[in-house]
């Protein structure tokens, strides 16, 4: 009778980590695209994407997602992805995984180049259907960039896209020089960014330009 | 405005159409009287029916709750008291057989000492030899009369100089005589302490048996009253099981708090074990989970063991286990202690590498200085860590004793305050039938208010028509209000 007692014990301890282990824990999960503009005068900016690059490293946990694709003429391309994490269940190697992911990024960002082009949307697209894919509960893009896209003449991206539960977040929005003189153009190209983004299903949109403030990333507006 | 004083029988008259609409509605109310009357008492007692017999019922039931919870604690009493009395027997049946085994060996012990003692008293008492016959022969020669002759005065003083030479001689036989059975008697002087020392203990475990036996009196004495179901057994077993309640709720929360803290150590490192990125609800990892399990299997590794021990008795069919298979549960419950007390231990040390594992990457993150190493300082909260790992499934095994006595006296407790709140329900009830009661008597004197007029007329109609005096017709329609 003890005996089966034990045995009890131990297969209600079995089956609680088996049932545990049947829950889909990616709906917990927290992906996170970031776009780098490596665009003209932006890349000069590179400094400040190393500070949000660690500080989403040092934040995100173990079985988030973390992927950095760079802005350039054409984003719509998984070529564009610098580095892409989703971190391991277990926290030792979710370390290791954080430790390589700087490195790789370091020696991105040191020998980063500009590019003539800014393609925004074909990054939102690239970085939506990277989160998707991810099937975490919670998606995030940050787009590290001064949100003006510039795109050739044979370039496409003038139709309407889908950023469904994805929440957008446009990071260290510079002023440009023209937005200097008249600040209505700084801001109505964020208003038309928000509208954009809205229209394609975004959960949420928000513009983080203090670097200090970049807790602001994980909560709700 | 038309439609405002439409219910004015004369428009251009306020006063008196309010009036006669007041006369026409207190003879319609005087006209109802009686089925309205009716209407208030049958509701009044629709409310107050229901709830009497609902406090009744409630009260019924607290008092058998109340008689099951007295014959439960009395049978609890009773089987506490005689496991008791059956431990006191027990303890002086092992002090009885201890003791007496050792009491032939006492025995033989006392008995040599004693013959010992007999036989130096027997050479005490041996006389020293007589003084010889010559004594009387020298009392002889002394009365001879020398006459100044030189021979006899010669030839005594060679008697007195042998006789004083033989007294020496007698003296030194008796000196040394007594100087023997002075020695005897020292030499049984050990022999006196041995006794001394040997009834010393026959008193002191003598004395012991006294108090048990003293003990299972007094548990005796509490058995019988809790077998007369006395009130006072009933009260003293009660208060004690809100004693025992009490101290072992704060032991729990104890206890608790050690849970706590065991849990928060081998959280951490049981992400590492089952992954840090599953969870079971929204904001329940299964860590944690798992955390939570293996402290919950120590617990039980505890409370088997404690039962095994016999120090516990929550599950009877440990209790009637044989021997040799309670020695084995014993056995393997402590090795799965130690086991889980280990892996704890090490899972402690996995925290404290992760932890700093953590730290060193969110200092390279911040690209700041590394903090400097304190040495073996540094190592003291990884030591202490893995001592609190080790030492606190042992800790939380001494939970089942507090359990038990919670899980007994909560029914106690728990029997007591429900009795306590169906009786309050059943008060609450009574109060509202006594409320639903008066309140229909209210709305009947109430009605009669409002018909006050036509009800002076029926009073003084009454009056000349049975010819008895207003008043006592009035006070017989105030006792009765509604048969006037």
């Amino acid at each position: 009778m003890i005996k089966r007692a034990f045995l009890a014990s131990l297969l209600v301890v079995g089956l609680t980590v088996a049932v545990a282990g049947c829950v889909d824990s990616r709906s917990q999960a927290h992906a996170v695209y970031m776009l780098v503009d490596t665009s003209g005068t932006y890349a000069r900016e590179a400094g400040k994407a190393r500070l949000i690059i660690n500080y989403l490293l040092g934040t995100l946990q173990s079985g988030d997602s973390l992927a950095v694709a760079r802005v350039q003429n054409r984003s719509f391309s998984e070529k564009d992805i610098i580095a892409k994490a989703m971190f391991d269940a277990r926290p030792s190697q979710a370390n290791a995984q954080k430790r390589a992911f700087r490195e790789k990024m370091d020696a991105f960002l040191r020998t980063v180049s500009g590019s003539a082009y800014t393609d925004i949307t074909g990054g939102l697209i690239q970085g939506a259907e990277f989160l998707n894919e991810t099937g975490a509960g919670k998606k995030t893009i940050l787009i590290f960039s001064d949100m003006q896209e510039e795109l050739d003449k044979i370039t496409i991206r003038d139709f309407p896209i889908s950023l469904k539960n994805i929440r957008v977040i446009a990071v260290n929005v510079t002023k440009l020089g023209t937005d200097n003189i008249d600040p209505r153009r700084y801001l109505g190209r964020l208003d038309a960014w928000q509208k954009r983004v809205e229209g394609a299903g975004a959960s949420e949109w928000k513009v983080i330009n203090d670097i200090e403030r970049l807790d602001a990333i994980f909560s709700k507006s | 405005m038309t439609d405002l004083h439409s219910w004015m029988i004369w428009p251009d008259n306020t006063a008196l159409s309010v009036l006669t609409l007041l006369l026409i509605a207190m003879i319609g109310l005087y006209a109802a009287r009686t089925p309205m009357h009716g209407l208030i008492r049958a509701t009044g007692h629709a409310f107050a029916g229901p709830l009497r017999l609902g406090a009744r019922w409630l009260f019924a039931t607290a008092a058998g709750m109340k008689e099951r919870n007295r014959a439960v604690l009395l049978a609890q009493g009773r089987r506490e008291v005689g496991q008791r009395i059956e431990r006191e027997f027990e303890r002086v049946g092992i002090q009885v057989t201890r003791d007496l085994q050792g009491y032939p060996v006492l025995q033989r012990k006392l008995l040599e000492v004693i013959t010992r003692i007999e036989e130096d008293y027997k050479k005490c008492g041996e006389v020293p030899p007589p003084p010889p016959d010559w004594v009387e022969a020298v009392a002889a020669v002394a009365q001879i009369k020398t006459g100044g002759g030189e021979v006899v005065q010669k030839i005594l003083d060679e008697i007195r100089e042998s006789v004083e030479r033989i007294h020496d001689k007698a003296i030194a036989e008796y000196r040394r005589a007594y100087e023997e059975r002075h020695d005897i008697l020292e030499g049984s002087q050990p022999f006196w302490r041995s006794i001394d020392k040997t009834l010393k203990q026959v008193d002191r475990k003598m004395t012991g048996l006294q108090e048990s036996a003293d003990t299972i009196d007094a548990q005796m004495k509490k058995y019988r009253q809790i077998a007369a179901k006395t009130d006072e057994a009933e009260s003293i077993l009660s208060n004690s099981a809100f004693t025992q309640f009490n101290i072992a709720v704060i032991v729990l929360t104890v206890a608790l708090g050690g849970a706590f803290v065991n849990f928060k150590l081998i959280a951490l490192p049981m992400s590492e074990m089952v992954g840090a990125g599953d969870y079971i609800t929204a904001s329940l990892r299964t860590s944690e989970v798992a955390a939570l399990v293996i402290i919950l299997v120590e617990a039980s590794m505890g409370l088997f063991l404690m039962e095994s021990l016999r120090i516990t008795h929550l599950f009877p069919r440990i209790a009637t286990l044989n021997e040799r298979t309670r020695r084995r549960m014993i056995w393997i419950s402590l090795m799965l202690l130690v086991t889980l007390a280990g892996i704890e231990a090490a899972l402690a040390l996995m925290r404290d590498m992760l932890i700093a594992d953590k730290q060193a990457l969110l200092q390279s993150l911040a690209a700041t200085q590394h903090a400097a190493n304190d040495g073996w300082i540094a190592g003291i909260p990884t030591a202490g860590q893995m001592i609190l790992g080790f030492i606190l499934p042992f800790a939380l095994a001494f939970v089942a004793v507090p359990l038990e006595s919670f899980l007994y006296s909560a029914r106690t407790v728990g029997g007591s305050l429900l009795v306590d709140l169906v009786r309050a329900l059943a008060f609450v009830l009574r109060v509202l039938a006594n409320l639903a009661r008066h309140l229909s008597r209210v709305l009947l004197h109430m009605y009669d208010l409002l018909i006050v007029l036509p009800l002076l007329g029926e009073l003084m109609v009454r009056s000349l028509r049975s010819g008895e005096s207003p008043v006592k017709v009035k006070a017989r329609a105030v006792d009765s209000p509604g048969k006037l």
